[in-house]
């Protein structure tokens, strides 16, 4: 069982939250994430042009890059919460450029030293596996791929080839923390993902309340939740540890919950 | 290795069923768009097939944008170069004239294909991302010609560097999105556009401005632009019955220069040389890819970007707000590394004298853009011999330009 495996093995949904790396005191709210009940933490990794994101994640990341954060900052952030919490399990999240610039075995493997357990790159579609797949399935880091509402049904096999740790199901067409998808899509997407795969599937995007979140633990293995806690660290600053944890806390609170009435 | 299997048979088979020019280009994009790519595509794929869209487009091409431009011999240009020039030196200096079409550039030639194909395709709203606002306009203009509502992104930079087209858009029906995130610049811009794209799939048909992108789009605007080099080609030879020995276009993203070139590079004899913004000078505030720059990811499209250590994109500059870019697109970086083309590189100050040496020699207020060109040019002609010919592209007219080269000369107008 690797980390991740055994926290989407846990009798409730995966609650998984992310936060950018380098915005705040990172540490403490990483701390503060775990504490609160976060399953799989999902670091961000700031980028100049993140194409995806809405404005919570995209303000995120110029806190982050004037404050002069570093590829090397951003694996000695993971290497030392890996020494904190051996066993919760994480992920790194970002664009294509960080994560390749120095070519795909590099990364793969300062992500295996710094006990990062899986990325997610948001502009390697399948078609361009090559630059960082192999990379990352040679040094045991899962490749987490996403899934979104135009991912049809003949295209799902593409998209789960070489996937592993879970699938991220993007539940709205558009950037983070905008939108919020309809449940009743949800509810059928995620049908259909697991009609086709036995990986776990975690649902992300638009996601901000506790109510939102228990939804989507009644389907699904995972709830995703990134620009909500974000925009608290924006919110508090350096003192956005408490504010975070309490906020988890109520997600996880729910989720737990949710599954509990729903079996 | 024998040379035989360094060269390949041809220039011009790029890029391969994957979108890769060598190890440039490519489909590096967001999950939710890769469908819509792959549609487009196999859209293009079928208009190339359909001799009623090359009907559709040639037609609107020349009774519409005005094509054929001329091509021009630019007598007295070449005459002041010689002065300055080595005895017996100084070549002819010709001129593609796409300041003339339609908008004044050459960015309605790509909006022409591309909205043919975004109503082939049953898209019913535009969004595009502009610097100079050129391509903005250009879009706009096939908007209003076609009647689909038209979204322009735009750097809030630019648009104040900018102001008389940003006015013709709004003139032409065009909403134009001020863009204040990063710079306020092109690709910040582009960025905004790709978020307004991956939230309107179902309906929304991105123009892409320049011959960069998730393929298909650098191929697509090649081709559409390929008009250029086409046209190019045969007005030289049913004029002086000969190829030129050098061909010059200036580059931001590159899809006039690339326009130009394609239909030369099986042609051997045919010199190239691409010209990027040096800005303040290449060992400061730049907009030099190629000569600046090493390979990454950026907007859907694997090659050479400005960019530090860690692979963040850095802020390009350029005193003309079109070659305003941190990156260019593949193909260029492919020809750069295979050697087929040259690149070199002309400062703001140098685009500026150039500019007002045209106007003066030969009555054509050019775009900062190819007064980069032919800056770069009047290097050139001066070591080439006095029968030989350099062929450059003035892809664009300098009206837009007029307020920021008076800012620059100490003018106030």
């Amino acid at each position: 069982m690797t980390r991740l495996s055994t926290a989407f093995s846990k009798p409730h949904p995966a609650l998984v939250a992310f936060i950018t790396a380098g915005d705040g005191d990172t540490a403490a709210n990483l701390d503060a994430l775990v504490a609160g009940g976060a399953d799989v933490i999902e670091l961000g990794m700031p980028f100049t042009d993140p194409m995806a994101d809405g404005p919570a994640i995209q303000e995120a990341n110029i806190r982050s890059l004037n404050a002069g954060t570093t590829t090397a900052d951003i694996f000695a952030l993971a290497s030392a919460f890996r020494a904190r919490h051996p066993d919760t399990p994480l992920v790194l999240m970002g664009y294509a450029n960080p994560m390749t610039i120095r070519g795909g075995d590099w990364f793969a493997s300062e992500c295996n030293k710094a006990g990062v357990d899986g990325v997610i790159c948001v502009d390697i579609p399948p078609e361009e596996d090559p630059e960082l797949g192999p990379a990352l399935r040679n040094a045991g880091i899962d490749l987490i791929r996403l899934a979104t509402p135009t991912t049809d049904t003949a295209r799902l096999p593409a998209v789960l080839n070489g996937a592993s740790g879970f699938l991220y199901y993007v539940s709205v067409a558009g950037i983070t923390g905008l939108q919020v998808a309809a449940q009743t899509s949800i509810d059928e997407a995620v049908a259909r993902l697991k009609a086709h795969t036995d990986l776990p599937v975690a649902v992300g995007f638009g996601v901000r309340t506790p109510e939102q979140a228990a939804n989507i633990a009644r389907v699904a293995d995972g709830v995703v939740v990134g620009s909500a806690i974000v925009e608290l660290v924006a919110k508090h600053g350096v003192n956005a540890a408490g504010p975070v944890g309490d906020y988890v806390a109520s997600l996880k609170q729910a989720i737990v919950t949710a599954r509990k009435a729903y079996a | 290795m024998t040379i035989a299997e360094l060269t390949p048979n041809s220039f011009r088979n790029q890029p391969d069923d994957r979108g890769h020019f060598g190890q440039f280009g490519g489909r590096y994009v967001a999950e939710t768009l890769m469908p819509l790519v792959l549609d487009l595509e196999r859209e293009y794929r079928a208009a190339k097939q359909d001799p009623a869209f090359a009907a559709q487009f040639d037609d609107l091409l020349e009774h519409y944008v005005g094509r054929p431009s001329p091509l021009y011999y630019a007598e007295r240009l070449t005459e002041e170069v010689r002065k300055d020039a080595p005895a017996g030196k100084g070549a002819q200096i010709w001129f593609k004239r796409d300041e003339l079409n339609h908008t004044g550039a050459h960015k309605i030639n790509n909006c022409i294909g591309q909205i043919l194909l975004a109503i082939r395709m049953g898209k019913t709203r535009i969004i595009a991302e502009t610097g100079a606002g050129q391509h903005g306009v250009a879009t706009a203009t096939v908007c209003a010609r076609f009647g689909l509502p038209c979204f322009i992104y735009m750097g809030a930079k630019d648009i104040e560097r900018q102001q008389p087209n940003v006015f013709r858009m709004r003139l032409l029906g065009a909403e134009v999105i001020p863009v204040t995130s990063g710079a306020g610049t092109l690709k910040d811009a582009m960025n905004e556009g790709l978020r307004d794209w991956v939230a309107n799939v179902h309906d929304t048909f991105y123009i892409i401005g320049t011959a960069a992108g998730p393929h298909p789009y650098p191929e697509l605007v090649r081709d559409f632009q390929s008009v250029i080099g086409k046209e190019a080609r045969s007005q030289m030879l049913s004029r002086i019955n000969r190829l030129p020995d050098l061909l010059v276009a200036a580059i931001g993203g590159g899809s006039n220069a690339i326009g130009l070139f394609h239909p030369f590079l099986d042609d051997k004899e045919v010199e190239m040389l691409g010209i990027e913004a040096a800005g303040h000078g290449l060992e400061k505030e730049h907009a030099a890819s190629l000569a600046g720059g090493r390979p990454g990811i950026l907007h859907g499209n694997k090659t050479y970007l400005l960019q530090d250590d860690d692979g963040q994109i850095a802020e390009a500059h350029s005193i003309s707000a079109g070659l305003d870019y941190p990156g260019i697109g593949p193909e260029h970086s492919w020809l750069k590394e295979i050697g087929r083309v040259r690149y070199d590189s002309v400062t703001d100050k140098e685009a500026l004298a150039a500019f007002q040496l045209l106007c003066r020699t030969e009555g054509i207020i050019p775009a900062l853009e190819p007064a980069h060109a032919i800056a770069a040019v009047e290097r050139e002609a001066k070591k080439m011999d006095r029968d030989q010919i350099i062929l450059a592209n003035l892809c664009g007219r300098g009206d837009k330009d007029i307020f920021t080269v008076a800012e620059a000369l100490g003018t106030t107008i």
